[in-house]
C-alpha cells in the first residue's frame, strides 16, 4: 500500500505533516507532484517533519508526500568513476542534457547509466556457493579500474544460473542463486545501499602503509596512512583547497572521491577540467580515470549538502570492497556542519556552541571512523582515507568544528595565515601540525624508503623548532648578537623551509616529489649543517659561509633536479665537500 | 479573479501574519492594498513560512501605514520575477526592480524569477582570460578574471567607491575585441552621495547607456535590500548568458544587505549563530556570489564585484568572512595605508585573486608574471618583519640586507601600490615596475623566481625606462 501524506507547513527546506503517519525515520520520500526528493528526519505524535533536497519554492499546504519504502540510498555499479554528481548522486552531466545550464528541481534522472552495455566477464560458476561480498562479475569501468560487482552484503546462496560473457546494461540479470531460504534472487550489476549505513567488512587493521602524496611537507614530516583521517583547517586564502587538489592529482590511492561540499563551483569545474587532461603517473591513464566527484556547491540547496559527505564515504566503501586503496578529499566540512546548523536551527532545536547542534560531535565521529583499513567480506583488503578541509570562522582553530574534529582525527595540517601572506605554500604550519602516525609507519619507511628517513626527518623538525625559539630572540634583539653556531641554525632553518618545506604546485618537476628524493634532499641539507658546523668550530664566521652560493644551490635543487634523474643529487655531496675545502683554502 | 483577503491576524517588524488563506504557495509574491492613516498605498510581500491556512509574509516597503484591519492582501501566485529584455540598459530601478526613471516599465514576454537557479558545474567554463584594470596592486598581484567574484574588503571612510568607480572606467578585456563591458550597479542601503558619485561617474565616463542601475538607499526599505542583488543578479544573467554580453556587476554594500537578514531573522524568532546573524547567512550569501561566471556556449560573462564595509575594520567578523570562503579571493583595503596618502589604499598581503595562477603567464599576460608576484608578496612579506624589528631596536641597527627592504618597502607602496586615480597602466609597465623595484634587492634574496626567468628578465629590466606619473 502507498503511503501518502499531506503537507501541513512549510519552513526553507524543512516541511511539516500533520498527525500520525506511516513513514520511517530516515525515509526518503517524494513531496509534491514534482517529486521533489525528501527525507523523514523526526517523527512525533503529532508532527513528521521532512527534510527536502531541493528548493521548495511553489509548494503549498496540502500538496501530497509520497512514502518509498526506502532509505536514502546510492546506486552502486559500473558509472560511478569519471563521472560527477550532486549531493544525492544524480549525474549532472544528464541533468544538464534535460535541463540546460541551471540546475531545476524534481529532475528525475537514473543515478548511473542503465542503457550503456558493459563488457563482462562472470567469475562464478554454476553450482558454486557464493558469499556475501563474493565477486560475481568483472567489468573494465575505465582504463584504470576493474570493477568488480559482488553479492550485496546479507546475501548468500547456491548459483543456479549464470549467463555467459558478454555485454550486459547494469540492469541485466548475471547470476541468479538460490538463497538458504529456497527462494530465487536474481543478481545485476547493480547493487543499492542506503547512504548513512557503513558497509560491513570482517575485520580491521592497524594503519602500516602510507598514504603517499608526493608533497614533502606531508609525507616526511606529517605522514597520513592509507585508511587514516587528516584535517585541513585554515582560514580562506589559506590553500584549503590546493592542498586537497595536489593530493587528489598525486597520492598513491587507487580511486579518489572528490566531495565538493558546499563551495565554489568554478572549483569543481577546475578539478573536472584539470582531471580530464592531467595523467596518473602510476598508470598513465587520465587522473579522471580514477576519480569520482560530488558536487554540492555552496548555492544548491543545503539538505543534499548534509547529505554529499554520506554518499560520497558509501561509494569510497564500496571500492573499498573490491580491494582498492580509496581516498576521500572532503571540502568543506564546515559547510556539512552549517548545513547540519541550519537544519537544526529550522527545526528550533536547542543550540550549542555558535548556534551548532548538541549532536555535532558525534556526528563527526561517526562519519571519521567509516575510516580504515579493513579486510573486507571477500577476503580482499582496503582501505578508505577521509581528508577533510575544516573552514574555521575567522580562522580561529578554537571554534566547535575544528575542536571536534581534533578529536577524532589523527593527523593535523593547521594552515597558517601568516605563511600565506608571505606565498610560502604549502602553507601547512611545521609547529602546530602533527601525525600520530609516524610511529606505526616507521617500520614501512625503514623497509621501504631508507633506514635514515625518521631519523632524518626528527632532526629536520628539531631544527625548524630550535629556530622558532631563535625567531623570538632575534625580535626582541636583532640577529646580528647570535652566536655563529646558532645563526647557522638559523641559516639552515631557511634552507629547509625554502628548499624544502615550500614545494611550488604548479612547477613540472617540483608538484609531486617521489620519497627517495625527499630523502636524499634531507641527507643534503643535514650534510650541509654537519660540515658548515666543523667550519665554525674552527671560528669561521657564518658571513663567510654565506658568501658562497652553496646556500642558493641546495634551495634550488627541487627545481633542478629532475625526478627522473635522481642521480645528480649524488653531486650535491661533492660540491659540499668543495665548499668546505675552499672556506678552508681562503681562510687558513 | 483573484481572492482578497482583508484583515492581518499579526504585525511584528517586517513581518506580518495571514490566517484564513487558501492556496497559497511557499515563496509567493503577495499584493497589499493599504488604506492607513499615511494614505493610500500598494506594497508587496513574500511568504516566508507557511502552516495550513496561516502565511508568515515579509513586506518588502516596511510595515508603516499598516494595520490589522486596513490591509488587503492578493496572492500573485508566482515568485517575485522581472521582465527582461535589451531596452533594460541604461535604465534605473528601485531596490525591487520598479522603474524609478519615469520612462515607463520594461514591456516584455520573457519574465524570470529573481532568486534564480544555481548554475550546473558541468555547464560552466572554467574562467581563464584576465580584465586589465590599469591598476597594478589589482593587475600585477590579484588579477581580475572574468567570470570572476572578487569583493573589496573596505571600511568606512575609506575609498572603495572611488577604486569601484576607477575600475569600471578603465577596465578593458584583455583581447583585442571591440566588446564593451555592461555594468550592473546594485545599491542596498548606501547614502544619497555614494548613488549621486557612482551616477556621475558613469555620465562623465560616458557608460550611461551600458548601465542598469538598482538603488536601494538608506532611507529605503530596509526589507526590499534582501530582493535588490537577486533582482540585479538576475538581470546580469539575462544580459550575459541570453544576449552574450560581458557584464560587470558591482554590489555595494554587502554589510547592508547581512544586517537587513540579521533583522528580518530575529523578527522570525529564528535562534541566531554568530552575532546574531542567522546560521543561513554563509548559504545566503553563496546564492549571491554563486551567480558569476561563464556557461558553455555562449559567449558571456556575469564577474561581480561586491564590496564590504567591515564593521570595525575587522577582517574576522561574520560577513567579511563568510564572503572570503565563497568569492574567488578578495582585495582588502587598509586604514593605515590609507593614512599615509597612498591610493588605492590596498593592502596586497592579505589581498588575493584565486583565479590569477591559471589566467595569467605565457599566452595571457607574460612569462614572468606569477614569479614576480610571487617575489614581490615574499619580500613586501618581509618588509613587515623588517619594521617591526626597526621598530624595536632602531633602523640603525639593522642588518644590510634588512635596510634594504624597508627601502624597498617604501618604493613599493609609493610607486607599485599607489597610482593616482585616474591613471591607466598596461600589464607591461606593472611588471616592469615590479622587476625595478625588485633591483633594489640583492640578487641572491630573489628566491622566488626561477633560474630561467631571472635570466632572461634580471638584466633586462636593469635601467629600463618606465613611465608612471608620480
Amino acid at each position: 500500500m502507498e503511503k501518502i501524506g499531506k503537507i501541513f507547513g512549510i519552513n526553507g527546506p524543512v516541511i511539516y505533516i500533520k498527525g500520525v503517519t506511516d513513514f520511517n525515520m530516515g525515509e526518503m520520500v517524494y513531496v509534491s507532484d514534482e517529486k521533489l526528493v525528501g527525507e523523514v528526519i523526526a517523527l512525533t505524535k503529532e508532527m513528521t517533519t521532512i527534510q527536502v533536497y531541493e528548493e521548495t519554492s511553489g509548494l503549498k499546504p496540502g500538496d501530497y508526500v509520497y512514502g518509498t519504502n526506502s532509505a536514502i540510498f546510492v546506486t552502486l555499479a559500473p558509472g560511478i568513476i569519471n563521472n560527477i554528481f550532486d549531493g544525492i548522486e544524480r549525474p549532472l552531466s544528464k541533468i544538464a542534457e534535460n535541463a540546460g545550464i541551471y540546475i531545476s528541481r524534481g529532475v528525475s534522472v537514473s543515478s548511473l547509466d542503465n542503457t550503456k552495455l558493459w563488457d563482462v566477464h562472470v567469475t562464478v560458476k554454476e553450482g558454486a556457493y557464493v558469499l556475501p561480498g563474493t565477486i560475481i562479475a568483472e567489468v573494465q569501468e575505465t582504463k584504470s579500474i576493474m570493477h568488480k560487482s559482488m553479492v550485496p552484503p546479507n546475501t548468500e546462496g547456491e548459483v543456479i544460473k549464470v549467463v555467459g560473457d558478454g555485454q550486459y546494461t547494469i540492469d541485466d540479470e548475471i547470476v541468479v542463486i538460490k538463497l538458504t531460504d529456497g527462494t530465487e534472487r536474481t543478481l545485476t550489476l547493480t547493487q543499492k545501499w542506503p547512504i548513512r549505513v557503513p558497509r560491513p567488512t570482517s575485520k580491521r587493521f592497524a594503519s602500516e602503509m602510507p598514504l603517499v602524496t608526493g608533497q614533502r611537507i606531508l609525507d616526511t614530516l606529517f605522514p597520513i596512512a592509507k585508511g587514516g583521517t587528516a584535517c585541513v583547517p585554515g582560514g580562506f586564502g589559506t590553500g584549503k583547497t590546493m592542498t586537497q587538489h595536489q593530493i587528489a592529482k598525486w597520492s598513491d590511492a587507487d580511486i579518489i572521491v572528490y566531495i565538493g561540499c558546499g563551495e565554489r563551483g568554478n572549483e569543481m569545474t577546475q578539478v573536472l577540467e584539470d582531471f580530464s587532461k592531467l595523467v596518473d603517473p602510476k598508470t598513465g591513464n587520465m587522473l579522471m580515470d580514477r576519480t569520482t566527484l560530488i558536487a554540492n556547491t555552496s548555492n544548491m540547496p543545503v539538505a543534499a549538502r548534509e547529505a554529499s559527505i554520506y554518499t560520497g564515504i558509501t561509494l569510497a566503501e564500496y571500492y573499498r570492497d573490491m580491494g582498492y586503496h580509496v581516498a576521500i578529499m572532503a571540502d568543506s566540512t564546515s559547510r556539512w556542519a552549517e548545513a547540519l546548523r541550519e537544519l537544526s536551527g529550522r527545526l528550533e532545536e536547542m543550540p550549542a556552541e555558535e548556534g551548532f547542534p548538541a549532536y555535532l560531535a558525534s556526528k563527526l565521529s561517526a562519519f571519521y571512523e567509516r575510516a580504515g583499513y579493513f579486510r573486507n567480506l571477500n577476503g580482499t583488503d582496503g582501505s578508505v582515507s577521509i581528508i577533510g578541509a575544516v573552514s574555521p570562522q575567522g580562522g580561529d582553530f578554537s571554534e566547535p568544528v575544528t575542536q571536534n574534529t581534533k578529536r577524532f582525527v589523527r593527523c593535523f595540517w593547521g594552515l597558517d595565515k601568516s605563511l600565506a601572506y608571505a606565498r610560502h605554500f604549502p602553507a601547512i604550519h611545521w609547529l602546530t601540525s602533527y601525525s600520530e602516525y609516524l610511529g606505526d609507519l616507521a617500520n614501512w619507511y625503514n623497509e621501504n624508503v631508507g633506514p635514515d628517513f625518521v631519523s632524518c626527518r626528527n632532526k629536520i623538525l628539531a631544527i625548524l623548532n630550535q629556530e622558532s625559539s631563535l625567531i623570538e630572540i632575534v625580535n626582541l634583539i636583532g640577529s646580528d648578537v647570535l652566536p655563529d653556531d646558532q645563526k647557522l641554525t638559523l641559516e639552515i632553518a631557511r634552507v629547509i623551509r625554502l628548499g624544502f618545506l615550500q614545494q611550488n604546485a604548479f612547477h613540472k618537476e617540483d608538484t609531486c616529489v617521489p620519497l627517495v628524493k625527499q630523502l636524499k634532499m634531507m641527507e643534503i641539507i643535514l650534510y650541509l649543517q654537519d660540515k658548515c658546523k666543523i667550519l665554525i668550530n674552527m671560528g669561521m664566521p657564518v658571513s663567510v659561509l654565506k658568501n658562497q652560493s652553496i646556500f642558493e644551490k641546495i634551495i634550488s635543487i627541487k627545481y633542478d633536479v629532475p625526478n627522473n634523474k635522481l642521480e645528480m643529487l649524488d653531486d650535491y655531496k661533492n660540491m659540499i665537500d668543495e665548499f668546505y675545502n675552499e672556506i678552508i683554502k681562503i681562510n687558513a | 479573479m483573484a481572492v482578497s483577503y482583508l484583515r492581518l491576524s499579526e504585525i511584528n517588524g517586517p513581518l506580518v501574519a495571514l490566517e484564513g488563506i487558501k492556496n497559497a504557495t511557499f515563496d509567493e509574491i503577495v499584493e497589499f492594498k493599504v488604506e492607513g492613516i499615511n494614505g493610500k498605498e500598494r506594497k508587496i510581500g513574500r511568504i516566508i513560512e507557511i502552516y495550513e491556512d496561516k502565511a508568515v509574509i515579509q513586506v518588502f516597503e516596511g510595515t508603516e501605514n499598516m494595520s490589522l484591519n486596513n490591509t488587503h492582501t492578493k496572492l500573485t501566485g508566482s515568485p517575485l520575477e522581472i521582465a527582461l529584455s535589451e531596452e533594460i540598459l541604461g535604465r534605473t530601478f528601485n531596490g525591487i526592480g520598479q522603474p524609478t526613471d519615469n520612462m515607463g516599465p520594461i514591456i516584455s514576454d520573457l519574465k524570470r524569477d529573481v532568486n534564480g537557479k544555481p548554475l550546473n558545474p558541468v555547464t560552466r567554463e572554467y574562467p581563464r582570460n584576465y580584465i586589465r584594470t590599469g591598476i597594478s596592486a589589482i593587475d600585477g598581484l590579484a588579477t581580475l578574471i572574468r567570470g570572476q567574484k572578487l569583493p573589496i574588503f573596505s571600511g568606512n571612510g575609506i575609498p572603495h567607491d572611488k577604486l569601484a568607480a576607477q575600475i569600471v572606467k578603465q577596465a578593458s578585456l584583455c583581447d583585442d575585441t571591440n566588446e564593451e563591458l555592461v555594468v550592473v550597479f546594485a545599491a542596498m542601503g548606501v547614502k544619497y552621495d555614494v548613488a549621486e558619485f557612482f551616477k556621475k561617474t558613469f555620465e562623465e565616463s560616458q557608460v550611461l547607456d551600458h548601465v542598469v542601475m538598482f538603488l536601494n538607499l538608506a532611507n529605503d526599505p530596509v526589507v526590499e535590500r534582501l530582493i535588490t542583488p537577486k533582482v540585479a543578479l538576475t538581470v546580469a544573467e539575462y544580459l550575459a548568458f541570453d544576449l552574450g554580453k560581458q557584464v560587470l556587476v558591482i554590489l555595494t554594500d554587502m554589510t547592508s544587505f547581512a544586517e537587513a537578514m540579521r533583522e528580518v531573522s530575529s523578527s522570525k524568532g529564528e535562534i541566531p549563530s554568530r552575532k546574531g546573524y542567522p546560521g543561513y547567512l554563509y548559504s545566503e550569501l553563496a546564492t549571491i556570489y554563486e551567480r558569476a561566471g561563464i556557461v558553455k556556449n555562449s559567449k558571456g560573462s556575469v564577474t561581480q564585484i561586491p564590496i564590504l564595509s567591515m564593521p570595525n575594520d575587522d577582517i574576522t567578523h561574520p560577513i567579511p568572512d563568510l564572503t572570503g570562503y565563497i568569492t574567488e579571493g578578495q582585495i582588502v583595503l587598509d586604514r593605515n595605508i590609507h593614512g599615509q596618502n597612498i591610493y588605492p589604499p590596498i593592502n596586497v598581503l592579505p589581498s588575493l585573486s584565486r583565479l590569477m595562477k591559471d589566467g595569467i603567464g605565457e599566452g595571457y599576460t607574460r612569462d614572468d608574471h606569477q614569479d614576480v608576484a610571487n617575489q614581490l608578496f615574499s619580500a613586501y612579506a618581509k618588509v613587515g618583519e623588517a619594521r617591526a624589528l626597526a621598530s624595536v631596536i632602531g633602523e640603525d641597527e639593522l642588518s644590510d640586507t634588512d635596510k634594504l627592504y624597508l627601502k624597498f618597502g617604501q618604493a613599493f607602496e609609493n610607486s607599485f601600490v599607489g597610482q593616482k586615480d585616474y591613471e591607466n597602466r598596461t600589464i607591461e609597465t606593472t611588471l616592469n615596475l615590479g622587476w625595478k623595484l625588485l633591483h633594489i634587492l640583492p640578487k641572491e634574496e630573489l628566491d622566488r623566481i626561477d633560474t630561467k626567468i631571472l635570466e632572461k628578465y634580471y638584466d633586462a629590466t636593469a635601467d629600463i625606462e618606465i613611465s608612471t606619473e608620480e
